[in-house]
This record gives structure tokens, sequence and C-alpha cells, in this order.
């Protein structure tokens, strides 16, 4: 029976967080820049195929470690000497406290059992091993398996990537099991807005971010009581007539039992994450819902990204990885850390595109309000990209970037000496070690080693703060910004 | 360098130094920006 007895000032918590990663290096080919590129110049794609990673080998890279919770963000500054990529971690585990790391094989199981429309047809013997693999797996149903017993001769699918725009779908590099092509009726033959490459993106979205929220619900609680689902990703769900109309997290809550739940999604370019949590503890904290839970799936067009910079270095191509994330934000239980209501902080229409008034809108005022010093602050979780995947490409070292404009208003406001930034970033910062994909790496992947630390009495708070790029979109010259602190929740205190 | 009657392309970086940002320091200093843009490379 669901509680929906009044507490006029609900406090909303994080009782959950789940990541999860899918290893597809055989989508590397289908992301954005590799597809665009590989369309240019054939003769990329043997070096791009001689330098993906096997599983064993991503699941041993520490970044990924941190990621799935098996290792803490300091762990890659004061143990793990860089390059990370030649200093992979022995008998690592593929499952970690917060998810997992999938291999593709399996990966591509859920991507059949989210087909709804028939347009992944996969080979029939492929069908069969991943289906015997996936038998194994504690999340999959006797009901994901009856999904996996319509294979097709690989005949016929080589015959369909005769049609124009068919996209190939592969293992192992160069292994082809299967294809996705157009969807059929109601005009979806003539629908720029489901040619296969979009339908490929959303069909991988949904299945990461399905694995996400059933890492989640294992862990958390009960699929029947979350109330609501705030999707946050990249992808954009719609037809001809409606490009955005999206409700991606409606869809992924389907195949997570999540019978009594509805759905939206917030739309923020990278930021989206950090605004649907904040939406989601507004909605408990107001009493409409009791739990809330904030998913995501990967982004696959930027899988690759930066591959050209990682084969100039000759190294393994590290964009191989669809995220996913699921958030579970209820009641006040005692226990869990609190979201606090009154410490956010959002960077506004009229507040100007400096990285000045960006951290003073995102950092300084809210710490004002709460009379705190920026050196209050346990740990920033901020843009949290690895460093390893930008830096061949150019792009410099974000995390870093970031932590060292926020320790210089330290300086500013005389909490710290200059001399002192770079021991400002080492306390209250730390390497970045997310995958680059996005909305995912914008403070989030912080949230689960937080959470633990506070609920183990070691840490008081996080501050996450996240940033977005709406110019990219063309529609307007604007960044955003948007952050709140987490604190321990200090029981009846 | 004097800025002042030039016209300027701007490619400004969102974890670093934006568009708008140096397009305001490069009118104040009486240039003319012809493109101004944001990259983001994550």
């Amino acid at each position: 029976m669901v509680d929906y007895s009044s507490n006029q000032n609900a406090k909303p918590v994080v009782k959950g967080v789940s990541y999860f990663l899918a290893h597809v290096p055989s989508m590397v080919r289908h992301g954005s820049k590799p597809s665009r590129e590989i369309g240019k110049d054939p003769s990329l794609l043997p070096p791009l195929l001689s330098h993906l990673e096997t599983f064993d080998q991503a699941v041993a890279y520490p970044p990924n470690q941190v990621f799935i919770g098996n290792l803490d963000p300091d762990d890659l500054l004061h143990n793990i000497p860089r390059p990370w990529y030649q200093n992979p971690i022995p008998n690592s585990s593929r499952w970690g406290p917060f998810g997992e790391i999938m291999p593709e094989e399996e990966f591509y199981g859920m991507m059949k059992i989210c087909d709804e429309f028939q347009i992944l047809p996969m080979e029939e013997g492929f069908l069969k091993e991943i289906a015997l693999k996936l038998k194994e797996h504690p999340l999959f149903t006797t009901e994901d398996l009856q999904k996996l017993d319509k294979g097709i001769p690989l005949e016929q699918i080589e015959k369909q990537l005769g049609e124009e725009e068919t996209v190939p779908i592969y293992v192992r590099g160069d292994r082809l099991v299967g294809c996705l092509h157009r969807a059929s009726g109601g005009g979806a033959e003539e629908d720029t807005n489901l040619v296969p490459g979009i339908l490929l993106e959303n069909l991988a979205t949904r299945a990461s971010g399905v694995l996400a929220l059933r890492h989640l619900i294992a862990k958390t609680g009960g699929a029947q009581d979350i109330d609501y689902l705030l999707g946050c990703g990249e992808e954009a769900v719609g037809d001809r007539y409606n490009r955005g109309g999206g409700n991606m997290a409606k869809a992924i809550g389907e195949l997570c039992g999540c019978g009594r739940a509805t759905g939206s999604d917030v739309k923020a370019f990278c930021c989206a994450p950090v605004h649907a949590i904040v939406i989601a503890a507004g909605l408990v904290a107001s009493n409409i819902f009791n739990n809330v839970v904030v998913v995501a799936g990967g982004s696959f067009a930027k899988l690759g990204m930066k591959f050209q910079g990682h084969l100039r270095h000759d190294m393994p191509i590290l964009e191989d990885v669809l995220a996913g994330i699921a958030i579970w934000v209820t009641r006040d239980d005692g226990k869990s850390p609190v979201i606090r209501l009154d410490s956010i902080g959002k960077h506004e229409i009229s507040s100007g595109s400096a990285q000045q008034a960006i951290i003073e809108k995102l950092v300084v005022q809210p710490l004002d309000r709460l009379g705190l010093k920026l050196t209050q602050i346990d740990k920033y979780a901020t843009e949290l990209h690895n460093p390893e995947v930008t830096e061949p490409q150019g792009s410099g070292n974000v995390p870093r970037t970031n932590y060292r404009t926020i320790g210089s208003f330290a300086v500013l406001r005389n909490e710290i000496q200059r001399e002192e930034l770079d021991h400002f970033v080492e306390v209250h910062g730390m390497p970045g070690f997310s995958p680059t994909q996005g909305h995912i790496a914008s403070a989030v992947p912080y949230l689960g080693h937080s959470v633990r630390k506070m609920i183990a009495g070691e840490m008081k708070n996080a501050m996450f703060l996240a940033k977005g790029s709406l110019f990219l979109g063309r529609v307007t010259q604007l960044s955003d910004g948007i952050s709140f602190i987490l604190e321990r929740n200090e029981g009846d205190k | 360098m004097q800025l002042k009657g030039k016209k300027v392309i701007i490619i400004g970086e969102r974890d670093g130094v934006q568009g708008p940002a140096i397009e305001a320091c490069v009118r104040s200093a009486g240039a003319e920006p012809v493109l101004v843009q944001t990259q983001c490379f994550v």
C-alpha cells in the first residue's frame, strides 16, 4: 500500500544510484564522427578495427572500474599511474556495487528485447548463443529470453543490407550478426526522422537505460513503488511531425516492471541529469510523488568521437562504451543523503557566458546563501570526462580546468592562497573518470560514490554542478548550468 | 597587437573562455567580430 500521508516539508533523499556500461567496440564505427570520416575515407576502417579493445581490456580499464564503483576516483590520482590503459586492474570484475560492464553480445540481446517493431533482425545462431549467456544473467527474465528465439538466416540479413540506409550490426569488429532497417507502415518508409541510424540510436539508448534501471531496482526498491520516471538522455524520439516527442523514460520503465509509473523527459543538453534530479527533488518535496527515478541511456552518437586522436597516438579507441544511469529520489528515510533544496544554483538567462558568471551562479551564490565557504564543501563534482580520452585529440583535461576555475574563486575570496590552488584541486576535486558520453559525464558519475561515503560517515557534503552547451543546437548562444548540494543525513537531529 | 579597426573571428570553448565573453572583450578593444562561435569538445 502506498503511503501518501501528509508530510508538509518532505526532505528529498537519494536512496540509490546505478551505473551501467555496455562495451560495444563493434558499434564504434557507427558513432557520429567515425561514420562520417569513414564515409569520406574508407581506408580509416582497418586501423579503427585494429585499435578496438577486448571486453577484458575494457573491464580492467581503471576509469571503468571507478565508474561501476570498484575503485574510488581518488585511486586514479594516488594509486594508479597514467596512462591508465597501460595499467589495467588485475582480476577485475565486470560487476561492481553500482552496476556492471556488459559485453556487446549480451547488450545486443537487450537491444533485441527492446525491438518492438521488428527493425533489428539478428542471425539465428547468434541469438541462440546469447540466449544461453543471458540465461545466467540475474537481470534477464524468462519473458526476455522468449524474445530471442526469432532469429533469421545470415543470408537474409546480407540481402537486407542491400536496402538503402540499413545499418549492419557486427560483433568482434567485423562478424556480421544482424542489421537495423527502416520500420514499415504508417509512412515510416518515407519519414526522415525514422531512418535506421536514428532508430539504432534510440534502441541502444533504451537498452542501456533499461539495464541501468534494472540494476537500480534490484538493489534499491520495488519497481511497483516507482511513481514517476524522468528521462534525461540525449536522444530524440519522434517522427516527422514531432521530431523530439520523447518520453524515453516511459519506454525504459515499461521493460523494468514499473507498472504504476508514468514519466517524461528533461531535455537540456548535458545539463539534463542534474536538472532532472532537481525536478525529482521538487516532486518529492512537494508530496506530488513518493518515489521518482531519474534515468538515461547512453549517447550513441559520441561513440568514437575522438578516435582520430587515439589512432594518432597508437592508443586503443577508448570511446567504446555506452553508459546508462539511474537515480532513485524519495522521501527522507533517516539514512540516505539529503538533497538540499535551499542549495540550488542556476545559471540564469541574463547571467552571461563568462566562466566567472557561471561559477558565480552555480557555486558562489548557493554557498553564500548557506553561509558556507568554498573550502567547506568536501568534494565538487563537475564535468568528469576522462582526460585520457580527451587529451590525445587536443581537448585538454576538462575536470582539471573546471576545478582550477572553482579553486580560483577560493583564491579571489581569500579563502586560500594562490599557491594552495593545486592542493585545493586535489582535496576538493578528483581526476576525471567518466566515459565521454555527454550528459553522463556531467557531475552525476560521482553521485554513487558520495552516497556510499555519506552513509558510511566518511563525507559530509558534495556539490554537483553541471553545464550545458545549448549553443550547439544553433537556436541560442546561451549556455546553461545548474547545481545542488548533497548532504549526509543526520537522522532526527 | 592593436585590435582597433580589425575584423575578428572568435572561437571560444565551453569549459575555457566562451565566444560571447571573448566578443565582449574584442568589441571593447574596438574590433569587429565577424564570426563568434563556442565549441564544446565533450
